[in-house]
């Protein structure tokens, strides 16, 4: 019976959604947001990726609320695991290959989470990206070495709340300067060249600092969690 | 290959991966595949959102120094989405330690159970019966928890 | 163009439906990377190379690792 429920259910999901796709001619919507921005955004912004320019300039407001959403879901998901007994048990220690690999790859990682950040206003890449990449190198060695303390808690704390400071002090300056909440400051330079483009730039090192330190810290958190068997 | 062109194919995989996602959320039992539910439901969501905008024949919206396309790709859609995928792993990340809790609370993670135990502990916390239908008769014993689960798998 | 874009579509949703029916958690876990996978190579056939790359990493890799994590936690980690 409920085998045969949830196939119906599914079934009229099914022709809901085809009836929607029918009529609505979804490539073809007029949206001119985007082409207006287009036509402009390398004269106004400096940066040769748009869709930073539209990360951290036109809806920079959004990311610095996304930043709060991931600080709230990250800052949620400690309190909910709490903290871990002082003699539960620890993960195994990771073999001879694991180990060396981490120690490897950590400086690797290091350096590849940078690029990316530092020219995510020039090619595909930022600070999201770079930030993920950051949070993995810093996780790899506690993997690696279950139990060690790489970095304070409280180092890692305090380096994203600076990071989120440095973002919005960005984003009051140019309001002393009497433009908008987050309008790009700073000398535009040359279109393509690594120091160009204002403040984005420092805004998307910002953004990535802070989401590397925010997802380490989560990750931590889940591996430090007691498992169960 | 004249009905599926490049554009049917990409949103038969939008509204497909949010289809499948939707009946995982409805269908399963298991918490860990309901939250699987929800990243497959999120993924599909993320498509058919970039392919609002989605032109054929549009570059990607990155210029090489005096070289502009004529038709570039829409970078707002790509920016929310963007953002839309990060916000993302942070409700997964809560949703898997909403779930370690669970786990831990009542040693479970099948939602059937979990709402019997649940139900159970509201009752005996205000000390009354479990909750079931207000017509009762009175001569039929007291069904015991178990059979209760399996009687619902069953059917 | 259109026939790797069909085969990945095809894989894609194939491993979407199989993250729903194995029973084993790590299998499903496996799927659901090829899903993110797959998908991020679409995001590249719509012209949104950034929103690929943020896939790729945030998507296959960190999601994973947290599953997997997840998965160690929960004592749900069988491999067989």
């Amino acid at each position: 019976m409920r085998r045969f429920t949830a196939a119906l259910f599914l079934l009229g999901l099914g022709v809901m959604i085809a009836a929607i796709y029918q009529h609505i001619d979804f490539s073809n919507t007029a949206v001119n947001a985007g082409q207006a921005i287009n036509a402009v955004a390398a004269e106004e912004t400096g940066a040769a990726n748009f869709v930073t320019s539209v990360v951290l300039a036109y809806r920079g407001i959004d990311t610095l609320l996304e930043l709060t959403i991931l600080f709230t879901a990250a800052m949620i998901g400690g309190m909910v695991l709490g903290r871990r007994r002082v003699d539960a048990p620890r993960d195994p220690d990771a073999g001879f290959i694991l180990r060396t690999g981490a120690d490897l790859l950590f400086p690797l990682l290091l350096v590849v989470g940078l690029y990316i950040i530092l020219h995510g206003h020039l090619t595909p890449g930022g600070g999201f990206q770079g930030g993920v990449i950051l949070a993995a190198a810093f996780f790899l060695p506690l993997l690696a070495r279950p139990g060690i303390t790489l970095i304070d808690q409280r180092v890692v704390s305090l380096v994203e709340g600076l990071a989120g400071a440095t973002f919005i002090i960005i984003g009051l300056l140019a309001m002393f300067d009497g433009k908008e909440f987050l309008t790009p400051l700073l000398d535009k330079g040359e279109l393509g060249a690594l120091i160009s483009a204002g403040t984005l730039p420092i805004l998307y090192l910002a953004v990535g600092i802070k989401v590397g330190s925010e997802l380490a810290g989560l990750l931590a958190h889940l591996a430090e969690a007691e498992a169960l068997d | 290959m004249d009905i599926l062109d490049n554009n049917t194919i990409l949103y038969i995989a939008a509204f497909g991966l949010m289809l499948i996602g939707i009946s995982g959320i409805v269908i399963s039992n298991h918490l860990m595949r309901i939250i699987f539910g929800i990243a497959l439901l999120e993924a599909g969501a993320n498509l058919l959102l970039l392919l609002s905008t989605y032109h054929e024949g549009a570059s990607a919206p990155i210029i090489v120094a005096d070289n502009i396309p004529t038709m570039m790709a829409d970078p707002v859609p790509q920016a929310l989405v963007l953002t839309a995928i990060v916000i993302g792993v942070g409700i997964l990340a809560l949703a898997l330690s909403l779930a370690i809790r669970v786990q831990r609370a009542y040693g479970t993670l099948d939602m059937r159970e979990v709402r019997l135990k649940l139900e159970q502990e509201i009752s005996d916390e205000a000390g009354i019966d479990m909750p079931s239908s207000s017509e009762k008769p009175d001569d039929i014993a007291k069904v015991p928890l178990n059979s209760v689960v399996q009687q619902e798998s069953g059917s | 163009m259109e026939a790797v874009v069909l085969v990945v579509v095809i894989v894609m949703l194939l491993s979407a439906v199989a993250v729903l029916l194995f029973k084993d958690f790590l299998a499903a876990l496996a799927a659901m990377s090829v899903v993110s996978l797959g998908l991020s190579f679409l995001f590249v056939v719509v012209r949104a190379p950034d929103v690929a790359m943020t896939e790729a990493a945030i998507g296959a890799g960190l999601s994973s690792l947290l599953f997997a994590l997840a998965l160690r936690r929960l004592g749900l980690w069988r491999g067989q």
